[in-house]
């Protein structure tokens, strides 16, 4: 108990559990859009083309999470234009997208002269080592993404719900799926120094996931998605603290524990109402 | 009587293939049209040329004096996500979109129109229900009821009977009936002699359009319409067809 305050008072500690909490709050929202839409591989391809971005901003002696926000929002938005104004099938771009960002990155990290002792963080996260410009863009993305959806919500779920049809009352289908496809980008795209590239889809859809076990209402669902995403990511954090492990692994790890506990939760209460109707 | 929407040689189509060629339809007030056609003929192309979904090749719509946000629609079988989180009030009220603006709130008054027509349904009961657990013919209830909360001047249905049991069918002609008293109506159906004793007249979809002045119809004038679709007889004439029974 006396070792968790002391730890407590380290800053780089306060740093990381506010990483955590920002990074459960973006993702919370924006993963139970990602969830809703069923855009899980769209936001996979969109997370490994940004490795593209890191490697070059990297070759350029850039900040590799801006050349990253670049990277990935440029190709979000790519893969919603080729999907609508083209009749390509939307997988094989994203496929393409995903194979080719990872290669450029690869190219540039190992064209750039030196060691790139980063690397591991941007792949597994490191959510030991967040600057305060970190924690500056997560809260900045929180409070795009919390505005967002407190004056838009109904708008960007009808349109995720019938787009055909919120298109006959002439909703701004066009602006709003850009719209989101960008805040996917940069929800993934700032929350890789937390979980890492290979990780940062689970922490946007298995807090979701449980969540929906227990409701099928969306804006409930972001509330839960967010909490257990909290208590998820906090968990992590101890144990990557802990181990001296990646934060990406332990966090992850912990979100399936909480998977199989929830599971478990749902099964026994289904069969207690299974019992009060007889 | 007053027009309300008027299409003058339309082309429609997607892509390069033209789906619809010369289609003239005028579409008064108070006016209940049913449209009937093969399969893959046109029809919710019709539609979705009328809701501007799809934007004509060639050829005009106009409308007159009416709010074009003002057109309820009950889409042809659902492409939707049935495990959608969405509960079914949050869909009936999404039929209020246009009126609320992107960063619009929901009045009570709002959100006494969907219990009334929730009520009206017979769907209370499942008001907060997830979409995924209702039946075909509950969530096609659900849709009738978005389609009409926003009280518009204009009502296209695409084939609202499916999945739809006898019971209800019945129920809801009657309710399109009193809607129609103060809306045009326009419905896609492929049961001919049910939507015969309920519309006024009909319009046979076929890459080209034939305008019927009259619910009345019989095998010859579908043919010379080039409607090839075959009328299940109800009176004691064969092949004189189709009045109220
Ligand atoms: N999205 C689309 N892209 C390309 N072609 C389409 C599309 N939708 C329909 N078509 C084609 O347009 C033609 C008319 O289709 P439409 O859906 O209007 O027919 P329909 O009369 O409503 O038929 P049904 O009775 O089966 O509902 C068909 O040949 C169809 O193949
Ligand atoms: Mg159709």
């Amino acid at each position: 108990m006396n070792e968790i305050i002391d730890i407590l008072s380290y800053n780089f500690f306060q740093n990381a559990i506010g990483a955590a909490i920002l990074a459960s709050i973006s993702c919370g929202i924006i993963g139970t859009y990602i969830v809703a839409r069923r855009i899980v591989f769209i936001s996979g391809g969109i997370t490994h083309a940004s490795f593209g971005g890191i490697g070059i901003a990297w070759f350029l002696g850039l900040n590799p999470i801006l050349g990253a926000a670049i990277f990935g929002v440029f190709s979000a938005l790519g893969i919603e234009w080729v999907s609508k104004k083209t009749d390509v099938r939307q997988d094989s771009v994203i496929g393409i997208l995903w194979a080719l960002g990872m290669a450029l990155g690869i190219i540039f990290i190992y064209m750039t002269p030196g060691y790139a002792p980063n690397l591991m963080s941007f792949l597994f996260g490191s959510i030991l080592t967040v600057s305060s410009l970190d924690l500056y863009l997560l809260s900045a993305l929180s409070v795009l993404t919390i505005s967002v959806f407190a004056l838009m919500m109904r708008p960007i779920v009808y349109v995720a719900f019938d787009e055909t049809y919120a298109q006959t009352h002439k909703a701004p289908v066009q602006f709003l799926n850009y719209l989101m496809i960008a805040l996917v980008a940069l929800a993934i795209v700032l929350n890789i120094k937390v979980v890492g590239i290979i990780l940062v889809i689970s922490f946007l859809t298995i807090p979701q996931t449980i969540a929906n076990m227990f409701t099928q209402d969306f804006g409930k669902m972001i509330i839960g998605a967010i909490t257990f995403g909290i208590i998820g990511s906090l968990l992590g954090l101890f144990m990557a603290y802990k181990l001296n492990v990646p934060s990406g692994a332990t966090i992850i790890f912990s979100f399936v524990i909480l998977f199989i506990i929830a599971k478990i939760v749902q099964l026994s209460l289904l069969k207690l109402s299974r019992k009060v109707d007889e | 009587m007053t027009k309300l929407l008027e299409l003058k040689s339309v082309y429609a189509g997607y892509d390069n293939k033209i789906v619809l060629r010369d289609v003239d339809l005028i579409v008064k007030k108070n006016d209940f049209i049913g449209i009937i056609g093969p399969n893959g003929g046109g029809k919710t192309t019709l539609l979705k040329v009328i809701l501007g979904l799809i934007k004509p090749i060639e050829g005009s719509i106009k409308f007159n004096n009416i709010d074009d946000n003002l057109i309820g629609y009950l889409p042809q079988i659902n492409t939707i996500d049935r495990k959608f989180p969405i509960s079914v009030r949050e869909v009936i009220l999404s039929g209020l979109m246009s009126h609320k603006k992107l960063f619009g709130r929901y009045q009570s008054e709002d959100k006494r129109k969907a219990k009334e027509l929730m009520e009206q349904m017979g769907i209370l009961h499942l008001k907060n229900k997830n979409i995924g657990e209702l039946s075909g013919g509950q969530l096609q209830r659900v849709f009738l009821c978005r389609a009409i909360i926003s009280n518009p001047q204009i009502l296209i249905l695409d084939e609202p009977d499916t999945y739809v049991d006898s019971h209800f069918e019945m129920e809801l002609y009657g309710v399109l009936d009193k809607l129609n008293e103060h809306m045009a109506i326009i419905l896609v159906s492929h049961d001919i002699g049910t939507i015969s004793s309920h519309v006024k007249t009909i319009a046979c979809v076929n890459g080209s359009l034939c305008y019927h002045d009259s619910n009345i119809i019989n095998q010859e004038q579908l043919k010379t319409y080039n409607c090839p679709i075959d009328l299940i007889t109800h009176g004691d004439v064969p092949h004189r067809v189709l009045k109220k029974h």
